[in-house]
């Protein structure tokens, strides 16, 4: 009785898993609240099931490196990356392209946060007065978290991020990065502005404890990759088809998962800047 | 000459020092409302969805079934070489290091699959298994064997009649209980992103939910605690037949993954772009690589993993004795004793991981959050063990009651298994040590994160090999200490 249950429930998962080896995959960066992650992405694989006609899936990681090497070993074909994870995943896959990134991602920019009690005042450049208090970078390999807003502290004090603080921890997403100023773990916090605007909007942040102390320049950001052997696998033009997908999807609904107002072309050349930057902080060899 | 109490005050001092070194801040602004916040959703569990929970369960306890059970087997074919040299330092090899970077490299290679799971917890265990096995079997009953003609002495039957099956009853004592580890081990799994119940854990805790964080830790408990229910013979068997065909196992790497991985990614950098591997100028630059890496991230993974350890390693010494009257009959009535057993279940069958990963939330990443919950786990395992070996001790009539009965007549009597049972855990904390840097303490799985996560995998195996060496160090110390002291302890504990 028991025994029998047991072998039919594990026939049906087998079942369910061999139907899953074929499918169009992607993946996400885990960039904020990951115990959305399966809502917000489940509600994309859909969309792009009903517009490419092919079973779609989406597979949840842990970390952006995971990201990257999901896409390397060819375990997903399709990934919403991170300005740098996207570098990092086209270098390690020849002929993969970027295709769409969100209309906020031509011209994105990192939020630096500060805990009241630090006591630093908002200003359009460079904080001054930083120095010697402890900062929280979000995930090791994020563009928005750790590589640009390391760029501009180095930048500026010609010194590394850990002889300037004194503790420099990585959150490991937005998400907790904002909760860790906003509980004064952390002084200063360095964040994607759009999260930050969401869970501003949202209520999660006090505004009378944590405040935007300064904005960095522009730069370009997330986007959507593809690796170059998919017409190969799934016939010609399925790229173009999955591009054109994306640039068409306008439900607000699905939009505000990413959260961005719409998405449009993109090319690799775009990401010339974020690999310049990555290199020149050591980030790449 | 050592003495017991030169080595105890020795460890004592270290241990002092070694604070004094370590970054012990408390960096949450108010760890307390957190506590309270976790303590909150501790009485208000939430299941947030069954059908998830309930297969990330299942995959946890298959992996782990499977994991242990191959590993038994192979322990149990290795066991029987064990005294020789190569076989024994493979082993040695193999266990030190954790199953989370076995996972992390195993990940790059075959990805998110049934198979990076099962190697992550088959390759240590095996090391552990041999070792162990071959320990009990050494330490059997040798009659048997002695009354055996001498030229069938080192045949196949004799060790399977005069040795195996007079070790079994111990074997099958110490596979049990290696396979709560495997379900331990295959938990934590999930926090580098297995299907497992830590990939929840890690989730809930990091997002502040904690009604559904504390959820999944009660199935976990629920499943470490009813092991015994399910793990007789023919449960056993018909859980590990289930649990092969619920994992899937069709493969979808391609030989050229794992090609490119081991003759290119894992390459020093220099080893990797040179053009010929006789030019001197590369082996020049592999020097600068590995002293930079040494500088940089090596030279301060060591110091703060040794500091963790030193400091953990003394941690639980002071627990243990702490606790270990909570579960012993010469203190306590049953009755009052219940409570102890609860409390001590609870803190040895929650991996160091995710104890540490809890007070990180409440007090932040300092070194302190690591202290509290290698100190409380492992001082909890052995204060168990502990209290229990009292039963058999007989304190003579009318001894003392009290703090007295504790001072002077049982402590002293349990001390010297109590030092054995410690220096035996001495390389399991040291090992928990170098993992809990991928919580953002920078010991050594500090560095080896980072290495991960910048795609620098070269790196990342340079820094787990240092970790291994570290780790074998340390267990040749502990052998020494043990050897000079004389002092032996359970396979359990091993």
């Amino acid at each position: 009785m028991k025994l029998s249950r047991l072998i039919i429930a594990a026939t049906m998962l087998v079942a369910a898993t061999l139907a899953n080896a074929k499918d169009f995959t992607f993946t996400a960066i885990p960039d904020q609240d990951s115990s959305q992650l399966q809502l917000r992405f489940g509600k994309v694989a859909k969309y792009l099931e009903t517009q490419l006609g092919v079973k779609v899936n989406y597979v949840p990681v842990k970390s952006y490196a995971a990201a990257v090497t999901a896409f390397r070993n060819d375990e997903v074909q399709l990934a919403w990356f991170g300005g740098l994870s996207g570098v990092q995943a086209r270098l390690l896959v020849p002929g993969s392209e970027a295709i769409a990134q969100g209309y906020e991602d031509q011209f994105f920019k990192t939020y630096f946060i500060a805990h009241t009690s630090a006591g630093v005042k908002p200003g359009e450049s460079f904080p001054e007065g930083i120095e010697g208090l402890t900062l929280t970078f979000g995930s090791k390999g994020s563009t928005s978290g750790r590589l640009m807003p390391e760029f501009y502290i180095r930048e500026h004090f010609k010194r590394a991020p850990e002889e300037v603080f004194s503790r420099v921890g990585f959150s490991t997403d937005h998400s907790r990065t904002i909760a860790l100023v906003n509980t004064g773990a952390y002084q200063i916090g360095v964040v994607n502005y759009k999260v930050w605007e969401t869970e501003l909007a949202e209520g999660k942040v006090d505004p009378e404890k944590v405040q935007v102390i300064w904005e960095t320049p522009v730069y370009p950001d997330y986007q959507w990759s593809i690796r170059g052997d998919v017409d190969g696998n799934w016939g010609a033009g399925f790229s173009a088809k999955v591009k054109a997908a994306l640039l068409g999807m306008n439900d607000p609904d699905l939009l505000a998962s990413f959260p961005r107002q719409s998405f449009v072309e993109a090319k690799n050349s775009d990401y010339q800047p974020i690999l310049d930057t990555a290199k020149s902080i050591g980030l790449i060899d | 000459m050592m003495s017991i109490r030169g080595v105890s005050v020795s460890f004592v001092i270290l241990a002092m020092v070694c604070i004094a070194f370590a970054d012990i801040e408390v960096i949450a602004a108010d760890p307390w409302s957190e506590f309270g916040r976790i303590g909150l959703g501790f009485i208000t569990p939430s299941f947030f969805s069954w059908s998830e929970l309930l297969t990330s369960l299942a995959n946890t306890i298959a992996f782990a079934l499977v994991g242990v059970a191959v590993a038994a087997g192979l322990g149990l074919l290795l066991a029987p070489f064990f005294h020789w040299r190569v076989v024994r330092l493979f082993c040695s090899f193999i266990r030190s290091v954790h199953e989370l970077f076995w996972a992390l490299l195993f990940l790059q290679v075959f990805g998110l699959h049934t198979v990076t799971g099962l190697l992550a917890i088959i390759i240590p265990f095996t090391g552990i298994f041999t070792k162990v096995y071959a320990e009990i079997l050494e330490e059997v009953d040798q009659r048997p064997l002695n009354a055996l003609p001498i030229k069938a002495l080192n045949t196949g039957s004799a060790y399977i009649y005069a040795r195996l099956a007079v070790a079994w009853p111990q074997l099958v004592i110490y596979t049990r209980y290696r396979l709560e580890c495997g379900i331990r081990s295959s938990s934590v799994l999930g926090f580098v992103g297995l299907p497992t119940l830590g990939f929840h854990l890690e989730t809930y805790f990091k997002q502040g939910d904690y009604s559904q964080a504390a959820g999944v830790l009660y199935l976990f408990f629920l499943i470490i605690a009813s092991l015994r229910l399910w793990t007789h013979r023919r449960g056993l068997l018909i859980l590990l037949l289930a649990s092969l065909i619920w994992l899937p196992f069709e493969l979808s790497t391609n030989p050229e993954i794992i090609l490119r991985f081991l003759t290119h990614d894992i390459l020093p950098q220099p080893m990797r772009d040179a053009a010929s591997l006789l030019d001197v100028s590369v082996w020049a630059d592999m020097f600068n690589w590995c002293v930079k890496l040494v500088q940089t991230q090596v030279g301060i993974g060591v110091w703060n993993t040794l500091l963790l350890t030193m400091i953990s390693l003394v941690g639980s010494g002071i627990v243990t004795l702490l606790l270990y009257p909570l579960v012993s009959p010469l203190f306590f009535r049953k009755r009052w004793r219940l409570p102890g057993h609860l409390f001590l279940v609870v803190l040895r069958s929650i991996p160091e991981l995710m104890l540490a990963f809890v007070v990180v939330v409440m007090v932040g990443p300092s070194m302190l959050p690591a202290i509290i919950a290698l100190s409380l786990h492992n001082g909890a395992i052995i204060a168990h063990l502990i209290g229990h070996s009292t039963i058999t001790l007989k304190l003579p009539l009318g001894a003392a009651r009290g703090l007295n009965r504790y001072a002077y007549e049982v402590t002293p009597r349990i001390y010297r298994p109590f030092l054995a049972f410690l220096f035996y855990r001495w390389e399991v904390i040291l090992r928990e040590s170098a993992i809990l840097g991928i919580l953002g303490i920078h010991t050594l799985g500090f560095y080896v994160d980072s290495a991960f996560e910048e795609l620098r995998f070269d790196r990342a195996l340079f820094l787990i090999l240092i970790t291994a060496l570290l780790n074998i160090l340390v267990d040749i110390v502990s052998r020494r200490i043990r050897k000079q002291l004389r002092l032996t302890a359970l396979p359990e504990i091993r």
